[in-house]
C-alpha cells in the first residue's frame, strides 16, 4: 500500500467507500486513513530526543524497531496535553517510516462514500489545508480528514530528513 | 509467467559461475593445466552463453561464445596456456562481469569494451591456433576450412562458408514429452522460421530456418531438457533447395549485428557450420560430451536477504528483553521458590540465549570471502612490480559479520599492494640478504575474546626508522628521536604521508594509509604494527566481530540513561576544581596528567534536565573521538553491557550528538552517544547563548512571536 494509492482514490471521481480511524484531539475529532494505521498501543517508555521539536516526543522500541512518538495535540497547538491511561499512540506506516502519534482517544472505524467528503476549505494556519484531505460529514459530527503522509513526511514536521539537507 | 522473471536467477547463476570461472583460473597451473579445471572453466563460460542467449542478452553472448571456443581448444589442448593468454582470460572474465551488471542494471554493456576484448580474443585464437600450426595455412579467414579443423578455425571463419549450412538445421528431440514439445518448438520458432515439424515422441524432427548456430540452439534447449535428448545437424539439403533468402540471411546477418562487431570478430561461428557432410558429425558428436549448463548437485545453501535476517535479530532481541522482563517479575513473585517454574525459567534463559547466539551467526561469513579475492590481486601486483611472491592464507574459516567482511574488503587490499609494494623486496634484494627469492605474504584471520584479529604479514625488509623520522620531519610533522617504535610506525597513517621513494602505480602516493586507519577506526577497530628490521613487517587490525553489537558504558544524566561506546572511554575521574579553567567565557577545559581537556556537560548539550550542574559532584568520563580528546561530565556511571545497536535513521532522522539507540532490558530505548558530535553541538549551544546575551533585542522578537502563534489558535 503506498501513498499514492490512497490519494489517487481520493481524488478520483468514483472512488469507492473509504474507511477511517476516528481520533480524538481534545474537543475535535480527526480521521485518517485506515489503511495506513499499523497499531493501536498505550503511550509508554518514550525517551527523549534532544535538540527536537516540542512535539517530536521521543522515541520508543515498537519490537525492536525504534519508532519516533509525534505528539499531535502539541503539533496543533491544543491547550490540554495530558497523558494518562487514555492517551493511545496510533502507529502508522508512511513512506516507509514507521511513526506513532499521540492522540487524546481512538473512538471508532468510520466508513464514508465519496459524498460524505467535502473538500476542505482555505483555511487553516495551523493545520495547513495541504494536510487535509477533506472534512467528512456524519450527520451531526464532522471529521476532519488528515493526509497523514504528507503531514508527517512535511518539512515542519522535521522526521524526515530531506535530501541534501 | 514473463521470461524477466528468471533474469534473476540468471544473474545469481552467472555471477557465481563467474567466481568460479575466477577461482579456477588464478589456481590453473600454466606449465600443466589440470583438465578437470579447464572443463570446468569452459563450462562455466557454456552455461553463461546458454543463458545469455535464452534471454536475448546478445553481448553478453556473443563474448562468451568466443571465449567459449578458445576455452575449448585450450582444454582440446589445441592451445598452449601462457601466463599472458590466462591474463587476457581473467580480463575477458571481468569483462563479462561488467556486461552482466549492465544487462542487471539495465543498461546496454560497453560496446566498445566488448569490440576490444573480441578483438583480442580473436587475434589470439588467430595467433596461438596459427603457431600450434593446428589450422594451418586454412587457419586464416580461408572460405574453405578442412573439416577436422573446423573447430579450431571456428573463431575465425568467414560469414560466407557458414552461410548456407547454417541457414537450416535439423533439430531433433529425442523422447521428449509432449508439453516440453510444444515449449521447445516455440522456443526454435523464436530463433528462425520452423520450416516443417514432424515425428513421434522418439524422434520428433524440427527442420529449422534460422540465423542462429547449431551450438546456440543446444545451449537454449539444454535449459529445458538434457542434450542427450537434443540432436543438432545442419540440413544442406534442405538449404540449398530452399530460396535463396536463408542463404542470404545467413550472409548478411550471420549474428544479429555484425556491423557493430569488428570484420575479425564477426561470426563467432560455432564448430558447427561447416558446409560439407563431414562437418554435419562434428556438432552431433560435441553435443553429447557436453556437460549440461544446469548446476549440479543440490546447493547446501540458501539465499535469504538481509532484511530478513534482521528482521529475526529484532525479534529474537526482543524475546531476550520479554525474558529478562519475565525473569524480573517472577523473582519478585509470592512463592516465587516453585520448582517447576524456575526450572521453566532457567530453560526459557538458556534457550533464548543459544537462539540469539544462533541467530547472530547468520549473519557471519566466513573471511574466506574476503581473502579469496587477494590471489589475483597479488598475481597482478607482483607482476606489474616484477617481485615473486608467494600468498599464504590462514584461518579463513574465521567468520565476521557480513556488513563488515564487506568493509574491510577496501582496506584489506590496499595493505596488501602496500606490503607488496613497500614491505617485499625486489628477488635480487632478497637474494642478497639471503632470503628466498620469493617473498611470502601470509594473510591470517583468528578470533580473539569478542574481536576477529586480522594479519598482513610479509618477510620484507621491514620499515625503516630513520626514513620515516626523517620523512615526519620532511611534512613538518612533530616527531623526536625519542618516540617508541609503535609510534614512529603510526606515523604511515598519518595524511600525505608515503616513504615510497618513488610513487608507483601500485603505491606511494601517500593517499590511503590514512584512509585505511579511518575506515578501520570507523568500523569500531584499530591498527596495530608490529616490524622488525629484514624480517618483515605485520600489520594486525583489530575489529568487532559484528557492528550490531558494541560494548557500552551506561552513564546517567538527570533520570537519563546514555550508552557510551566502551572503545572510547579512556578513563573516568572525579573532576577538582583546581583542575578547571575557564577560558574566554563560557568555555573551560580540564586539566588532566598535563593535557587540557575541552569540557563537554551532558546534560547541557542534550538539555537534560535535572543533572548535577556543580561540576565538583560530577563524574568526568575521559573520552577519544575521531582522533581527540573531551571530558564528558556525567552524573553518575552505571555499568558496562553489551547493547544490540538499532539504527535511528531508519524510522526518524539523525540527531546530532548521537550515533544510534538500543534498548535496554527493561525495554526503554537508550540514545548511543557520538563524543565528536557531542562536542560541536554543545559548541554550538554556547555560542547561541553568547548570540542571545548580547544581541538583547532578538529576546523581545522571539516572544512576541510566541504571542502570534498563540493566537492563531
Amino acid at each position: 500500500m503506498s501513498s499514492t494509492d490512497s490519494n489517487a482514490a481520493l481524488s478520483a471521481t468514483d472512488a469507492h467507500n473509504q474507511e477511517f480511524l476516528v481520533f480524538s484531539l481534545g474537543d475535535e475529532e480527526y480521521a485518517i486513513d485506515i489503511l495506513k494505521v499499523q497499531e493501536i498501543r498505550g503511550y509508554e517508555n518514550v525517551t527523549r530526543i534532544a535538540n527536537a521539536p516540542d512535539f517530536i516526543k521521543g522515541v520508543t522500541n515498537l519490537r525492536g524497531v525504534i519508532v519516533p512518538i509525534v505528539d499531535l495535540r502539541i503539533k496543533f497547538h491544543l491547550e490540554r496535553v495530558e497523558y494518562g491511561g487514555q492517551t493511545v499512540v496510533i502507529v502508522v506506516n508512511v513512506a516507509d517510516r514507521v511513526v506513532g502519534i499521540v492522540v487524546d482517544g481512538v473512538s471508532d472505524v468510520m466508513t464514508l462514500t465519496p459524498e460524505q467528503i467535502k473538500p476542505a476549505p482555505e483555511f487553516g494556519v495551523t493545520l495547513s489545508s495541504d494536510f487535509l484531505s477533506g472534512l467528512g460529514s456524519l450527520e451531526d459530527r464532522m471529521l476532519v480528514l488528515v493526509d497523514i503522509d504528507k503531514l508527517l513526511t512535511s518539512d515542519e514536521m522535521a522526521l524526515v530528513e530531506k535530501a541534501g539537507a | 509467467m514473463d521470461i524477466t522473471d528468471f533474469y534473476d536467477t540468471f544473474f545469481e547463476e552467472a555471477e557465481e559461475l563467474l567466481a568460479d570461472m575466477e577461482r579456477h583460473l588464478l589456481e590453473l597451473d600454466v606449465a600443466s593445466p589440470d583438465p578437470e579445471q579447464l572443463n570446468a572453466i569452459f563450462r562455466a563460460a557454456h552455461s553463461i552463453k546458454g543463458g545469455a542467449g535464452t534471454f536475448g542478452f546478445d553481448v553478453l553472448q556473443k563474448t562468451t561464445h568466443l571465449f567459449e571456443n578458445i576455452l575449448d581448444n585450450a582444454r582440446k589442448g589445441e592451445l598452449t596456456l601462457r601466463r599472458d593468454i590466462v591474463d587476457t582470460f581473467l580480463e575477458t572474465k571481468d569483462m563479462l562481469s561488467d556486461q552482466l551488471n549492465a544487462y542487471r542494471s539495465g543498461e546496454a554493456p560497453d560496446q566498445e569494451a566488448f569490440e576490444r576484448i573480441c578483438a583480442t580474443l580473436q587475434t589470439l585464437a588467430l595467433e596461438e591456433l596459427a603457431q600450434g600450426g593446428e589450422g594451418g595455412a586454412a587457419e586464416a579467414p580461408a572460405p574453405q576450412p578442412p573439416a577436422d579443423a573446423a573447430p579450431p578455425a571456428a573463431a575465425a571463419r568467414e560469414p560466407d562458408a557458414d552461410a548456407d549450412g547454417e541457414g537450416c538445421l535439423r533439430v531433433a528431440l529425442l523422447g521428449v514429452g509432449e508439453a516440453n514439445r510444444r515449449v521447445l518448438v516455440e522456443e526454435l520458432a523464436q530463433l528462425g522460421e520452423v520450416r516443417s515439424q514432424g515425428g513421434d515422441q522418439a524422434r520428433y524432427e524440427v527442420l529449422l530456418e534460422t540465423t542462429a548456430s547449431a551450438d546456440d540452439i543446444e545451449a537454449v534447449m539444454c535449459f529445458i531438457i538434457e542434450p542427450e535428448e537434443i540432436e543438432v545437424a545442419p540440413a544442406a539439403d534442405a538449404a540449398s533447395a530452399g530460396p535463396a533468402a536463408p542463404a542470404e540471411t545467413g550472409k548478411r546477418e550471420p549474428e544479429p549485428t555484425p556491423a557493430e562487431t569488428p570484420p575479425p570478430a564477426a561470426p563467432p561461428a560455432p564448430p558447427a557450420g561447416g558446409g560439407g557432410g563431414g562437418a554435419a558429425d562434428t556438432p552431433s558428436g560435441k553435443a553429447s560430451p557436453r556437460p549440461s549448463p544446469k548446476p549440479k548437485g543440490e546447493s547446501t545453501s540458501i539465499r535469504v536477504s538481509v532484511e530478513k535476517v534482521d528482521q529475526i535479530i529484532n525479534l529474537v532481541g526482543e524475546l531476550i528483553i520479554t525474558q529478562s522482563m519475565l525473569d524480573q517479575t517472577v523473582s519478585e513473585l509470592e512463592g516465587a521458590n516453585d520448582g517447576a517454574l524456575l526450572n521453566g525459567m532457567s530453560l526459557l534463559q538458556r534457550n533464548a540465549r543459544d537462539l540469539q547466539e544462533s541467530v547472530m551467526s547468520i549473519r557471519m561469513i566466513p573471511m574466506d570471502f574476503v581473502f579469496s579475492r587477494f590471489p589475483r590481486v597479488v598475481r597482478e601486483t607482483s607482476a606489474k612490480l616484477g617481485k615473486e611472491i608467494e600468498l599464504v592464507t590462514e584461518g579463513a574459516s574465521t567468520e565476521l559479520d557480513k556488513s563488515l567482511t564487506e568493509r574491510i574488503i577496501d582496506p584489506l587490499t590496499h595493505l596488501v599492494r602496500n606490503s607488496l609494494d613497500h614491505g617485499i623486496e625486489l628477488p635480487e634484494e632478497r637474494e642478497a640478504a639471503g632470503k628466498p627469492r620469493a617473498g611470502r605474504l601470509t594473510l591470517s584471520a583468528r578470533h580473539q575474546g569478542g574481536n576477529i584479529i586480522i594479519e598482513v604479514i610479509d618477510d620484507g625488509a621491514g620499515l625503516d626508522r630513520e626514513r620515516l623520522l626523517a620523512k615526519a620531519r620532511e611534512s613538518g610533522l612533530s616527531v623526536s628521536d625519542a618516540m617508541s617504535d609503535d609510534e614512529v610506525w603510526q606515523l604511515i597513517f598519518a595524511p600525505g604521508f608515503s616513504t615510497a621513494k618513488a610513487v608507483t602505480d601500485v603505491s606511494g602516493r601517500g593517499v590511503g594509509m590514512d584512509v585505511v586507519k579511518r575506515n578501520i577506526q570507523g568500523m569500531g577497530g584499530h591498527v596495530q604494527i608490529m616490524s622488525r628490521p629484514g624480517q618483515g613487517t605485520t600489520i594486525r587490525i583489530v575489529l568487532p566481530l559484528t557492528l550490531a553489537i558494541l560494548d557500552g558504558m551506561s552513564i546517567r544524566v538527570g533520570d537519563e540513561v546514555f550508552i557510551l561506546p566502551i572503545s572510547t572511554v579512556l578513563e573516568s575521574l572525579q573532576p577538582a576544581r583546581e583542575n578547571l579553567y575557564a577560558m574566554a567565557g563560557d568555555d573551560r577545559v580540564l586539566k588532566v596528567r598535563d593535557e587540557y581537556l575541552p569540557v563537554v556537560a551532558v546534560h547541557e548539550a542534550l538539555d537534560v534536565e535535572g543533572a548535577r550542574t556543580e561540576i565538583t559532584e560530577t563524574i568526568a568520563v575521559i573520552v577519544q573521538g575521531e582522533g581527540r580528546r573531551y571530558a564528558l561530565l556525567v552524573d553518575d556511571l552505571v555499568g558496562q553491557q553489551q547493547v544490540v545497536v538499532k539504527n535511528l535513521e531508519t524510522n526518524y532522522r539523525k540527531v546530532p550528538g548521537v550515533s544510534a539507540a538500543t534498548i535496554l532490558g527493561d525495554g526503554s530505548v537508550a540514545l548511543i552517544l557520538d563524543i565528536a558530535g557531542l562536542h560541536r553541538l554543545s559548541q554550538k549551544k554556547r555560542e547561541a547563548r553568547y548570540l542571545r546575551r548580547t544581541a538583547t533585542d532578538s529576546q523581545p522578537l522571539h516572544s512576541l512571536k510566541e504571542v502570534i502563534t498563540d493566537e492563531q489558535h
